[in-house]
């Protein structure tokens, strides 16, 4: 009513005007100005591969019932402000405000089939799909209502929902376009793209709605939702990774704890449903003391961690081989280094939770998972239902950083559901299973060997890494899912997953005549998937204080060392405003200043990022004072969302370098709390300070990776800078310091 | 089971459960309030907190019957009844300072119970007030600001 009401006041203002004081004046008085439309430029690059499987514009947007736009996206939102960045794509095309379009992020049956929320790729692939169906789209809805208005496309208007005619009152929102149709077209190139000169939103620091309903208390979490009758579980995980059920007993659980509605026990798998959340607390507490198992093997000591790793690696495979590394420059010496990184925690900051409703044929099942399509297949295959009776919803969940425990919660919730059918069950994961069973990031071991040549450059490099798969994500095969392989009939896994991860930026991305990377992959002792930058973060680490050391041999400054060895404009560029912003930062007795430089999986954004440390040499306390970056993401979309990721990504990363490893004993994890495996708290944060370098006729790529991976050595060559230790082993402590 | 009668964000709210259910399980679970959240359970993250009598205080190993006549105060009360934000609310949110937001309660919450004792706190005194809450997006930079800014705005600096 309110919106009608006010377009009929502007209608009556501008009649009024036609008659009395002529258009234009009246346009200037009473802000009716016609918009300055942005022109157009055809578009003949690559389509994103999510459109390959939606190749249509309604594929990714409706027209809503009020003229609005719904935008579809496969992607999930993790904090990492997909949403914002998809409406404003959407917006900026489509020549809309940013309130008239509305996000529905990943659902089966509803939204395209993006894969997997990882990788940074959701910029490129999903806005940049919204991006070109939305161009195609308002391409179409001008000639559409040129039609109906019978006016000629360059006399219409298309500008904030409406096309209106250049020179009458006549107008039409898209609704009354379409008329309870939607554009069932291909989106075929050439696009018409709005020329970036025009841009509303794109590239500007627009500020994330949810934001304001977080502080609220109204953004919905997975942990948030309630449904009518909702019950409540937790499942029993089992004693080890290899432990099988022998026996559990709960004849007195009644008794003991109020509100118990079922246990359910399937082969090794133990939940129990009740009325209220703690009532299941105390449940699991009560089970776990009344059941048995059969132990699980031992791990390997954590003392000898990586010389069982080399023991049980296969035989390597070769990456990469360019050139003779066995030429070695007259008169120079071959240098060699081996670096090491723990098992490293996902730690998410709310522990999984899955819900799940059988409806006597539908399952629906709403999760926190990066891959509701991927997860739906692995669920309809453990359970061995059709995937069409599966409806997968995805709701935003704390920030997981790789695949976490969400889909095997989503999987407990869904065993659950079809044992208590009727109900939707909210399966929460505690903080110890959360801690215990995370799929980690994998330990790795990079050993590298270069020599120089005669004017201190690199003539041969080979790396040789160790490492374990960076992704078992959930898809076809059902035991990528824990349950799986504690059912009764339990199914292990087939494949390795994603091993390739492993030696990602594994080749340094420097003019290097002869090099050789060979990858030595194992099947290690603890349950791992992908960590956020995959096995960047440890080959990087590697190579750039590697890089630090060889620059040294050959007597040049580490970032003159480093440019001496690079021929792309983007990468020199990075480095050379990192200089500008630490030039003239004064230096105390015992600090010292790092930098590392990566091009994340050498073919996507530069980074290159500082650290400030100050070294205590008594007591070998090292304090990160601060940290800087320079990165080049290409096409920026939301500037404040982009410096976010960067800020936070570098923190995280700092975080692993100086505090975190995943400890284990005999047979358990023993890094099972916060206090076992400490993170940085608010007493470790150096000031952070971020330069974005925008190229907004480049491809737009991805950034929640790219400043993990150099943030590490940065780290580890100020320290080095600090205090003439380098230290080799990850996390860099006190301990290593005096060692 | 026991009743309890709590004083929750200004009104009185009777409360079935067993003594030992701790505070936040009543608040999520009976009271359906989503602001404060689970994180560990053990008060060693501190996305759970709440305010009794203003001191921010986690509220995962707090049963409910050792409560009393505390005035409980969640994220979901501190905005004025017309929906105006705290100034610690509206300086988070200003300053952007949150990427999934998980934590953003126990942030908000602790900035809270630190102003509310100390108005004009220094840098130091900002992150020992925030030592117990975890960031794991790691937006603590911007977290320190907007309780910089909140004080500012508050102390009508």
């Amino acid at each position: 009513m309110i919106e009608l009401s006010k377009t009929s006041r502007r209608k009556f203002l501008r009649d009024i005007g036609y008659i009395s004081v002529g258009f234009p004046l009246l346009s200037s008085c009473f802000g009716e100005q016609d918009p300055v439309v942005a022109a157009r430029v055809n578009y003949e690059g690559d389509l994103p591969g999510s459109m390959r499987n939606a190749s249509k514009v309604n594929a990714w947007l409706h027209v809503l019932e009020d003229g609005r736009v719904m935008v579809f996206s496969g992607k999930v939102e993790l904090g990492q402000g997909i949403r914002t960045a998809i409406r404003q794509v959407a917006a900026e095309e489509l020549d809309l405000e940013l309130d008239q379009v509305e996000v529905h992020l990943a659902e089966t049956g509803v939204t395209p089939d993006e894969g997997y929320t990882a990788g940074s790729s959701s910029v490129p692939n999903s806005a940049m799909s919204v991006r070109y169906a939305a161009a195609t789209a308002r391409q179409k809805l001008l000639e559409l209502a040129s039609a109906k208005l019978n006016i000629a496309e360059e006399d219409l208007i298309l500008y904030n929902g409406k096309v209106k005619s250049k020179k009458s009152n006549q107008s039409l929102n898209f609704a009354e376009i379409l008329e309870g149709a939607q554009i069932d077209m291909e989106v075929t190139k050439p696009v018409p793209l709005k020329i970036k000169s025009g841009y509303r939103y794109v590239g500007k620091a627009i500020p994330r709605k949810d934001i304001e309903k977080m502080v609220r208390g109204e953004e919905v979490y997975i942990q948030d939702l309630r449904f009518p009758g909702m019950v409540h579980a937790r499942v029993l995980r089992p004693a080890g990774y290899q432990s099988k059920l022998v026996k559990v007993d709960d004849s007195g659980l009644s008794t003991a704890i109020s509100g118990i509605i079922k246990t359910v026990v399937n082969g090794s798998f133990v939940g129990v449903i009740t009325d209220r959340e703690y009532q299941a607390v105390k449940a699991e507490v009560y089970l776990r003391k009344h059941s048995e198992w059969t132990p699980s093997p031992s791990f390997p000591k954590q003392e000898t961690l990586f010389a069982h790793l080399k023991s049980i690696a296969e035989k390597p495979q070769s990456i990469r081989n360019e050139g003779d590394i066995t030429t070695t420059p007259n008169g120079t010496d071959t240098f060699k280094a081996s670096y090491t990184k723990p098992y490293l925690k996902h730690g998410s900051i709310g522990p999984a939770c899955g819900i799940a409703m059988y409806d006597g044929e539908i399952l629906h099942i709403w999760s926190h998972s990066q891959g509701i399509y991927p997860m739906r297949r692995a669920i309809a295959a453990m359970l061995k239902m059709e995937q069409e009776k599966l409806h997968v919803i995805a709701i935003p969940g704390a920030g997981c950083f790789g695949h976490s425990t969400a889909d095997d919660a989503a999987a407990d919730a869904a065993i659950l559901a079809l044992s208590y059918p009727g109900k939707h069950i909210r399966v929460q994961w505690s903080r110890h299973d959360e801690h215990t069973w995370d799929p980690y990031g994998t330990a790795m071991i990079m050993e590298l060997e270069a020599s120089l040549d005669a004017n201190g450059k690199i003539k041969t490099w080979k790396t040789d890494v160790w490492t374990d798969s960076h992704s078992m994500r959930p898809d076809n095969d059902p035991a990528t899912l824990l349950d799986t392989r504690y059912l009764e009939n339990p199914v292990q896994l087939k494949g390795r997953g994603y091993l390739g991860g492993g030696h990602r930026n594994a080749d340094p991305y420097y003019s290097i005549p002869n090099m050789q990377v060979n990858a030595h992959f194992f099947n290690g002792p603890l349950r791992v998937s992908s960590l956020r930058s995959l096995g960047s973060y440890t080959t990087i680490f590697s190579i750039e204080s590697f890089m630090d050391e060889l620059a040294e041999k050959a007597g040049k400054d580490p970032l003159e060392f480093r440019l001496a060895h690079l021929e792309d404009a983007r990468a020199i560029a990075v480095i050379h405003k990192i200089q500008e912003m630490c030039n003239g930062e004064k230096l105390e007795e015992g600090e010292g200043i790092g930098y590392a430089f990566s091009r994340y999986k050498n073919t996507t954004a530069y980074a290159t990022a500082a650290a400030k440390v100050s070294v205590d040499r008594a007591s070998g306390t090292i304090k990160l004072l601060k940290m800087w970056a320079a990165v080049d993401v290409g096409e920026i979309i939301n500037l404040d969302g982009i410096i976010n990721q960067i800020e936070g990504g570098m923190l995280q990363a700092a975080s692993w370098t100086l505090k975190e490893e995943v400890t284990f004993e005999d047979n358990k994890i023993t890094s099972s709390d916060w206090r076992k495996y400490p993170v940085f708290r608010f007493s470790d944060i150096p000031e952070v300070e971020v330069a974005m370098i925008d190229r907004p006729n480049e491809a737009a790529e991805g950034g929640g990776e790219v400043s993990m991976p150099p943030t590490g050595a940065a780290i580890a060559n100020a320290v080095y800078n600090a205090c003439g230790k380098r230290v080799y082993d990850l996390p860099i402590t006190a301990e290593k310091i005096l060692g | 089971m026991p009743k309890f009668t709590l004083h929750i964000n200004g009104l009185q709210k009777v409360i079935d459960t067993e003594p030992d259910t701790p505070l936040l399980y009543v608040l999520r679970d009976n009271l359906e309030l989503n602001g404060p959240k689970f994180g560990c359970g053990l008060s060693q993250c501190g996305a759970c907190m709440v305010l009794v009598d203003g001191s921010a205080v986690t509220s995962c190993m707090r049963p409910v019957a050792s409560i009393g006549d505390s005035k409980i105060t969640t994220l979901e009360g501190l905005a004025s009844e017309n929906g105006k934000l705290h100034a610690v609310q509206d300086a988070f949110n200003q300053e952007q300072a949150a990427q999934c937001g998980y934590c953003l309660n126990g942030m908000v919450m602790a900035s809270v119970g630190l102003l509310n004792d100390n108005p004009n706190p220094n840098d130091s005194e900002i992150r020992d007030a925030l030592q117990l809450n975890l960031c794991r997006c790691s937006a603590h930079t911007r977290i320190i600001q907007a309780v910089k800014t909140a004080s500012k705005n508050l102390s009508g600096k």
